[in-house]
């Protein structure tokens, strides 16, 4: 379980130090539990936050041979986003790859 | 020159035309359709799906990538026509239409996109038809359908754009395919007197439009609707 949590958090670190590769040196995103992903906080404009969905979607796929849709019904309609920060995302990815189990 | 061309619908007709013409010009083919193909190459590749099942064909490009690495080029032709008397359509037949017409062709933009995005090079070729602005009575819903098509293309040109990914559309005539079987000859006559160019379509005008639109020289091509015989 908390290997499976291990995985996913490195897949949400490379995806962001993809993004990374595009943003200048001041506004690297953080690898942190507490990185903020969404909202007036967030470091990430709203297209590179769908540059991210779409990079951990796909190494999801790579590593655990399973296709998720992160942004689904469900995260959308959350009081408390998935997005809002790297530990809350985990944790989402997490209970979606237990439902495709 | 090898680029792999992901082609809906080619179990028959303009999809089975388009397989066939691409692997004769030495591109490698990944198709699909409902049913088994019969066509028969080392560089085809078929699946058997509705392309309006999202698990499906999330699963199809999981195995593309897999096993045939990317998609450069995607023609979404699969589509599925009906006519009838809009007091007369039953529900049934908007659901499997849009089914088919809307949600496949976006399924499979999707996914596509998601793979073109990585290399910031993809051409994505979406099917309109001439009965949108034509206004064909007895094709509301197929009308309808292909109106959607044309607004995706049109919007998601503009959102992948900058991955290097251009979307189109070709809205052709009708041509002598299963799809327009079952219209009469009259109406088929009437339809054709409303081109500038009056005789049915042949499927090497959609292949010339298609081999326009995903040549290197046309990356500054987007967001367009190319319809044929001058409508």
């Amino acid at each position: 379980m908390l290997e499976t949590q291990n995985k996913i958090k490195n897949i949400i670190f490379q995806a962001i130090d993809e993004i990374n590769l595009e943003l200048p040196k001041n506004k690297q995103i953080v690898k942190s539990d507490n990185t903020q992903l969404y909202g007036s906080q967030s470091p990430l404009d709203s297209l590179e936050l769908v540059n991210l969905i779409v990079s951990i979607e796909d190494n999801i796929d790579s590593e655990f041979d399973k296709s998720i849709t992160i942004a689904n019904e469900k995260a959308m309609s959350m009081k408390n986003s998935p997005f809002r920060d790297v530990i809350s995302l985990v944790s989402f990815i997490n209970e979606l790859l237990e439902e495709n189990e | 020159m090898n680029k792999i061309i992901l082609i809906t619908g080619t179990s028959k007709g303009i999809g089975r035309y388009l397989c066939e013409y691409y692997l004769e010009k030495g591109f490698t083919i990944v198709g699909c359709s409902r049913s088994e193909s019969s066509l028969k190459n080392e560089n085809y590749t078929h699946f058997c799906l509705n392309v309006s099942d999202e698990k499906k064909v999330k699963e199809m490009f999981h195995t593309i990538k897999k096993e045939i690495g990317t998609v450069d080029i995607l023609i979404n032709n699969a589509g599925i026509a009906s006519m009838n008397h809009v007091l007369l359509t039953p529900m049934s037949t908007l659901e499997n239409i849009f089914s088919t017409n809307v949600f496949g062709t976006y399924l499979f933009l999707r996914e596509a996109a998601k793979v073109m995005m990585k290399k910031k090079w993809g051409r994505i070729i979406n099917f309109a038809t001439v009965a949108t602005p034509l206004k064909l009575e007895g094709e509301a819903i197929y009308a309808s359908s292909k109106a959607a098509v044309k607004s995706i293309t049109e919007v998601s040109s503009k959102e992948l754009a900058e991955y290097g990914i251009t979307v189109n559309a070709i809205g052709p005539t009708p041509i002598e395919t299963d799809l327009i079987r079952s219209v009469p000859k009259e109406k088929m006559d009437a339809l054709i007197q409303r081109q500038a160019i009056k005789r049915l379509g042949e499927f090497r005008d959609v292949s010339n439009v298609v081999d326009f639109l995903i040549q290197e020289e046309s990356d500054f091509i987007t967001g367009q609707t190319i319809y044929l015989g001058g409508v």
